[in-house]
């Protein structure tokens, strides 16, 4: 049996090993829990996307929060009953077709997914041109437009008030669904040839021209796939919550994202996914510090923000030990998972992720 | 020197930074088939000679022709596209990618598939894939790394860095090569194997190479002609012999009080 096959056999295997853990999930496990284990899979989404951003292409992008809202707001208009549009929008009414429009919850999600994909086309064309740092600044700075947009379009947005009552389709079932595609689409992207292309764009831009490589196109291809995963990501995480408005999309909500992926590893597709289960996690967990709290004979009144504080430390804490995060740029594939019993010389990367 | 045809040929090539002309009035025709040097003490020109022909700077004045084509003002990767590659002075390898990827990433340049083939795993493209690694594996054999395919290339010695910077220039595959001082940093063996090296790949890929060079053993051992440049300007031009008693040239690299003095 050759690598190939098997790997393909224990892919199919740890899927279905998936499905049956989610299935247990969904009987046994109480709704918060779920809401974790959903979460877990819409923060994955999100840091597998900007890690195709930053980690795979060398991009430090700032604009995913952006990208997000347009995903969100594009899905939830898509996903309301009529009705209900008619009575949410107070301040202005929603403008024609999307006042009646209504769609299936898989069309709506990647519907808001080629939306982002699209405004970050148009974003990408004069801001790519940038590099380092400054792209950086332009990201954020679009990121920044997008929402003050959304805030004063009342007439699709429904403005500062926005949107409420979001059908919540977005189940547990759906989210790995759109998990494993996003884990599937990326691995085989990066994977291929194409993928060391973006490499090379991120090790070192000028040998890259040198090669035949057109750098610009790529960087731009880079940026909107990405932006398309994050339209994604948004979009389920509104049907997951069933209530966005404009101030939710702020630098914050890019920030946490950004923490997965560095956490993860830059350059990593499983450490973005480790990462997303061990920060989203110890997130909701690290509430406790929040509430009042008795040490011996100390009284500690409830600080609200107090985990944010413990996670900025947490943050500095690994860019001082460990940059790269907890996988640094490596992979576990089922080859090097293989490997190591083995300790054999000959090695090949074609290998599916074990996940 | 007109009996080939040329290959590369440029005219009236100026350079200018602000104030600073780097390179004036450059022609040269490099003759199809040959290794040709191009040399000149530091800050000569010769890196910014490079740098335009590879479309990394656009000439202030002259064009560039290569293969009969006008590639003056090209991007970079369209030079490449059309069969120019080069090497660096301080090598740049995909540092965080494997041996065997910094020579994939060569072949980038002419592959037929789009990037969308990737995710839905089409045929085509998976035989695309693999004849890329196979034409990566089969170069890296021909410059003697195969054994490191799988290693990360900042691992490699610094004469393997060299070789894996000329074998991943070759999966371009050039018709002509640019090589920014192959021999620099070398001890005179290595130079002496260096040199076997490039009369090889030359033969195997019927290749024309242009290199700049300061080992004059190097130079003067595969080059069968040579320009020489002093602050910008061509100041000799000839076979290796012509070269090495042409006066501007002594003049150029050891000062003309040198020259006065070992005279007297």
């Amino acid at each position: 049996m050759n690598a190939r096959v098997r790997n393909l056999i224990l892919n199919g295997l740890l899927i279905a090993a998936l499905g049956a853990f989610l299935f247990w999930a969904q009987n046994n496990l109480d709704g918060y829990k779920i809401q974790v284990l959903n979460l877990i899979a819409v923060n994955a989404i999100l840091a597998l996307s900007l890690n195709l951003i930053y980690g795979f292409t060398g991009m430090f992008s700032l604009g995913h929060a952006g990208f997000m809202a347009i995903g969100a707001y594009v899905c939830a208009l898509l996903i309301l009953p009529a009705a209900q549009k008619q009575a949410m929008w107070i301040l202005e009414p929603l403008i024609w077709p999307l006042s009646v429009i209504n769609a299936p919850f898989f069309v709506a999600v990647f519907s808001g997914g080629l939306i982002a994909a699209f405004f970050a086309l148009l974003i990408a064309i004069p801001v790519l041109r940038l590099g380092g740092d400054y792209l950086g600044i332009a990201t954020l700075g679009f990121s920044e437009i997008i929402r003050v947009v959304l805030t004063n379009l009342s007439f699709i947005t429904n403005g500062a008030l926005g949107i409420k009552g979001i059908p919540a389709f977005a189940n547990i079932w759906w989210n790995y669904a759109w998990l494993v595609l996003t884990v599937f689409f990326i691995v085989r992207l990066v994977n291929s040839n194409f993928g060391n292309v973006l490499k090379a764009i991120r090790d070192d831009e000028i040998a890259a021209k040198n090669m035949g490589i057109n750098t610009f196109f790529y960087r731009v291809l880079s940026f909107t796939i990405g932006a398309f995963f994050a339209g994604i990501g948004g979009a389920l995480l509104g049907s997951l919550i069933t209530t966005i408005d404009p101030m939710m999309f702020r630098f914050v909500l890019t920030f946490n994202i950004l923490m997965i992926a560095v956490a993860g590893g830059l350059g990593s597709i499983t450490g973005s996914i480790l990462g997303s289960v061990v920060i989203t996690i110890l997130l909701e967990w690290l509430r406790f510090v929040e509430n009042p709290m008795v040490i011996g004979s100390f009284q500690i009144p409830g600080v609200p923000g107090m985990r944010m504080v413990i996670f900025s430390l947490a943050l500095i804490l690994i860019i001082l030990f460990r940059r790269e995060g907890i996988m640094g740029m490596r992979e576990i594939t089922w080859n090097t998972l293989f490997s190591l019993g083995r300790r054999s010389p000959e090695r090949n990367d074609k290998g599916g992720e074990t996940k | 020197m007109t009996t080939p045809a040329a290959i590369l040929r440029t005219e009236n090539l100026t350079m200018r930074f602000g104030g600073l002309t780097a390179v004036s009035n450059f022609t040269i025709d490099v003759p199809q088939g040959k290794i040709v040097g191009l040399i000149g003490p530091n800050g000569a020109g010769k890196t910014t000679v490079f740098n335009m022909v590879t479309g990394f700077y656009r000439p202030t004045e002259g064009r560039i022709f290569f293969d009969g084509q006008d590639i003056t003002g090209l991007q970079p990767h369209m030079v490449c596209r059309s069969g120019i590659s080069r090497t660096f002075q301080n090598i740049r390898l995909f540092s965080n990618e494997t041996v065997l990827e910094n020579v994939m990433i060569g072949c980038h340049v002419r592959r037929r598939s789009k990037w969308w083939m990737a995710p839905l795993g089409l045929p085509s493209f998976r035989a695309e894939e693999e004849s890329i690694r196979r034409k990566s594996m089969d170069l890296l054999k021909s410059v003697g790394l195969e054994r490191f395919a799988e290693e990360p290339s900042a691992s490699l010695s610094y004469g393997a860095q060299r070789r894996l910077e000329i074998a991943r220039a070759l999966a371009t595959d050039p018709k002509f090569l640019l090589l920014d001082e192959p021999a620099a940093g070398m001890n005179p063996q290595e130079s002496q194997e260096l040199m076997a090296f490039i009369r090889n790949i030359q033969k195997r890929f019927d290749l024309t190479i242009l290199l700049i060079e300061h080992d004059m053993k190097v130079v003067m051992g595969v080059c069968e002609y040579i320009w020489v440049l002093d602050y910008g300007v061509k100041i000799a031009e000839g076979n290796p012999d012509a070269i090495q008693s042409d006066q501007k040239v002594i003049v150029a690299y050891l000062g003309e009080e040198y020259v006065k003095y070992a005279e007297s």
